[in-house]
């Protein structure tokens, strides 16, 4: 890779220039982050009247309870199922779209919409199709297959509805990326190999898919920030981590107790938990999964 | 007129505005009532502030009792907390515990100067707020308790007498299968509110403890003892109803799915708090509603005793001036004078909370035009409470909740039976009461 070096003859100025973003990564992670670190070894009343230092006491507790343990397990089902099925179906559309020639705007644009849909409001709308009572699908599901669909009770329900609303959200974030990366990769590569023989498998596995790498990975981080983190809202609007916490993925954990429970010091531990497994997680990529990345 | 003087004149007229404003204390009071509610609550906001010029109490509705909890609990902590908060009953213990953070009621209305008479409260809804030396500690403004709802089509036409509600588990259990099986309905029955009705109301109904120390009022070395044989029982039948589909379940928290499922006449019966008569009333245009007292195993001694109240009180935050304290002294009695609290039971469901405003009522012919109207107090002082039927007090207990509902969805979902349910209840509430009293 080839990189570029400028040479800034005020010692002062590239500090200036990088100081905007410094401020709001000061002002927006690492002062949030710094206050949650601290949190995490007091144990404190609701209102802050009585703070007790607890050493690490809390981190323990959370390892030693097999609710927490749980909530670390739901996590990477509903994680791995979220990214693989999002990744997946959107490079489909792409694929599918980017063959088309006519009308592949309309297709596009009807493709992005859920991008925009508000995820509370996707929740709610999610929330209606499946509801047990009132709900069209458990119906259809009921008369067609004869299958009792009720995710108030049975958690494999509640966590395939969490999954496809999660997905359904992100398809539209990774369609777009898909659609300008196979768009930057020049036809006259795909009718070489075409013109030697290769049919569109081997065309798709020996070309496209590689050329793709950059895309693929800088979406694998994004997603897997996105259901560690944004997939709270869809959580809180369909089923609320349940039934029985099937559904509760750790981010949502830090928000039930900490803000309906009032579990300050075990909620900030929680989230810096959640911090390390993301700092973690992306450091893995960037140090394995990039190398096998063509750029 | 030019742009000027009507500039100017908008000028003195928004000062002499702020002037006028200035005057009066203000009292800022967080509430969780949305909608209907809402309306009625911002009412009486209104009316006080227009019965005397001295106070403005200025209503804000904050989203749900949780997020109004948090959030002045949050304002609290930045120091711009507001005067008055509504408080569900589940936060009550946290509530107390935050001595410094709270200004007890009876305190307020001591240094205030305010005329206040604790026994003037009806003592089954005030019980619940006062310390054990018996002082009040918040006022209570909502509060309501469970009962039963039954639908009088179904019953007439599954040849059942619609005048007459199920008084036992056993008629519930006898009624649900002969809608059932004549077909005028799908299922039985359901219930919101699965922690609040079937299993602490339950308890109280049936004089069955729920936690040592006289259900926590005693301090915060309580245990919860909720594991019990009747409850056992109660939750087995459950599980078995639910399977048989004699008994449907309607969620976790308040149980959004279960007014549905009686408004659409799937099922004949359902148990929810006195306050939903309304919403029942104006959601059932289709079918006659009959309303009935919560049903009890007749078996067990001492059932039935009396049932225990839910809904929300109002909490005084420290560091409010004294004027604003004065101010809401004020606001505090208004609340409580016999017409505003009549008008504000009738209008809505909620209990009356001073024994005279249930006079009132009776006296206005309310009780005589709304049958059912005055089930939710006859059955909260159909005997006088027990130390097993006078409340709850636990911390943490918003998280219990949760817990019981947890394990009622295990139970219902067949991986656990009902001993080992409560079982689980109790071991995982008392973990999280043994924190609180560790945080406190």
């Amino acid at each position: 890779m080839q990189t570029k070096r400028t040479i800034f003859g005020n010692k002062g100025l590239p500090y200036l220039l990088l100081a905007p973003q410094l401020v709001i990564t000061a002002i927006f992670f690492l002062w949030p982050a710094g206050q949650a670190v601290r949190q995490s070894f007091l144990r404190e009343d609701a209102f802050g009247l009585s703070t007790t230092f607890v050493g690490l006491r809390n981190y323990r507790a959370l390892f030693d309870n097999p609710e927490y343990l749980d909530a670390l397990q739901v996590t990477v089902v509903f994680s791995i199922a979220t990214v693989v099925l999002s990744l997946s179906i959107a490079l489909v559309l792409a694929l599918a779209v980017d063959r088309m020639l006519r009308s592949a705007g309309t297709y596009t644009t009807l493709l992005i919409w859920p991008y925009a849909v508000a995820p509370a409001v996707a929740g709610i709308l999610w929330w209606f199709i499946f509801n047990p009572a009132i709900g069209i699908l458990p119906f259809v599901l009921e008369q067609t297959m004869g299958y009792d669909w009720n995710h108030n009770l049975n958690g494999r329900d509640a966590m395939i509805l969490v999954i496809i609303a999660a997905v359904w959200k992100q398809i539209s974030y990774n369609f777009l990326f898909f659609l300008a990366g196979l768009q930057s990769i020049p036809t006259s590569l795909r009718e070489a190999a075409a013109i030697d023989g290769a049919g569109p498998f081997k065309r798709f596995w020996t070309i496209t898919l590689p050329l793709l790498s950059p895309t693929t990975f800088f979406l694998l981080v994004v997603n897997v920030v996105f259901t560690l983190f944004d997939t709270f809202a869809i959580i809180d609007a369909t089923t609320g981590g349940g039934p029985a916490q099937a559904t509760n993925i750790l981010v949502y954990k830090v928000y039930d107790d900490g803000f309906v429970g009032l579990n300050l010091g075990s909620s900030a531990a929680q989230s810096v938990i959640l911090m390390m497994i993301v700092m973690v997680l992306t450091f893995i990529q960037f140090r394995y999964v990039e190398r096998k990345v063509t750029y | 007129m030019t742009f000027s003087k009507i500039a100017a004149a908008g000028t003195v007229s928004l000062l002499a505005l702020v002037s006028a404003a200035q005057a009066q204390t203000q009292i800022d009071w967080w509430h969780a009532m949305g909608g209907e509610l809402g309306e009625k609550t911002e009412a009486l906001a209104t009316a006080f502030n227009a019965a005397q010029s001295e106070f403005v109490v200025v209503p804000s509705y904050r989203g749900s009792y949780t997020e109004t909890m948090t959030g002045a609990i949050a304002a609290f902590r930045a120091g711009e907390q507001p005067d008055i908060v509504q408080v569900f009953e589940v936060g009550t213990g946290t509530m107390m515990a935050a001595e410094g953070a709270i200004v007890p009621v009876y305190q307020l209305m001591a240094d205030a100067g305010a005329e206040f008479d604790p026994s003037a409260f009806l003592p089954a809804v005030v019980g619940y707020y006062t310390d054990p030396e018996g002082n009040m500690l918040s006022m209570p403004f909502n509060s309501s308790t469970p009962i039963m709802y039954y639908n009088k089509n179904v019953f007439a036409a599954a040849g059942l007498d619609p005048e007459q509600a199920p008084r036992t588990w056993a008629d519930v259990e006898a009624f649900s299968r002969q809608i059932m099986a004549s077909g005028a309905a799908e299922c039985g029955f359901t219930t919101g509110w699965v922690s609040w009705v079937q299993l602490e109301n339950f308890s109280a109904w049936h004089n069955q403890q729920i936690g040592t120390l006289e259900n926590g009022f005693g301090g915060l070395e309580t245990e919860l003892t909720f594991n019990g044989p009747v409850q056992v029982r109660h939750w087995e039948n459950l599980a078995r109803w639910q399977q048989e589909g004699v008994f449907q379940y309607g969620g976790p928290g308040g149980g959004a799915d279960a007014p549905p499922m009686f408004y659409s006449q799937k099922c004949g019966m359902y148990m929810n708090s006195s306050a939903s008569r309304a919403g029942v009333l104006n959601n059932t245009p289709d079918f006659e509603v009959g309303i009935g007292m919560l049903p009890y195993y007749d078996d067990v001694a001492g059932a039935p005793q009396n049932s225990i109240i839910g809904g929300a009180t109002l909490w005084v935050l420290a560091g409010g001036s004294a004027e604003e304290q004065r101010g809401v002294a004020a606001f505090f009695n208004f609340l409580s004078s016999p017409e505003v609290q009549a008008q504000w039971h009738q209008d809505t469901g909620y209990l009356p909370i001073t024994q005279a405003a249930y006079e009132l009522s009776e006296a206005q012919g309310y009780y005589a035009a709304n049958p059912g109207a005055d089930t939710s107090i006859m059955q909260m002082t159909l005997n006088a409470p027990t130390s097993n039927s006078k409340g709850l007090r636990f911390g943490n207990y918003v998280q219990i909740r949760g817990v019981i509902d947890e394990e009622f969805q295990r139970l219902l979902a067949g991986s656990v039976d009902a001993q080992g349910a409560l079982d689980a209840v109790v071991a995982r509430g008392n973990a999280l009461i043994r924190e609180f009293e560790a945080a406190n």
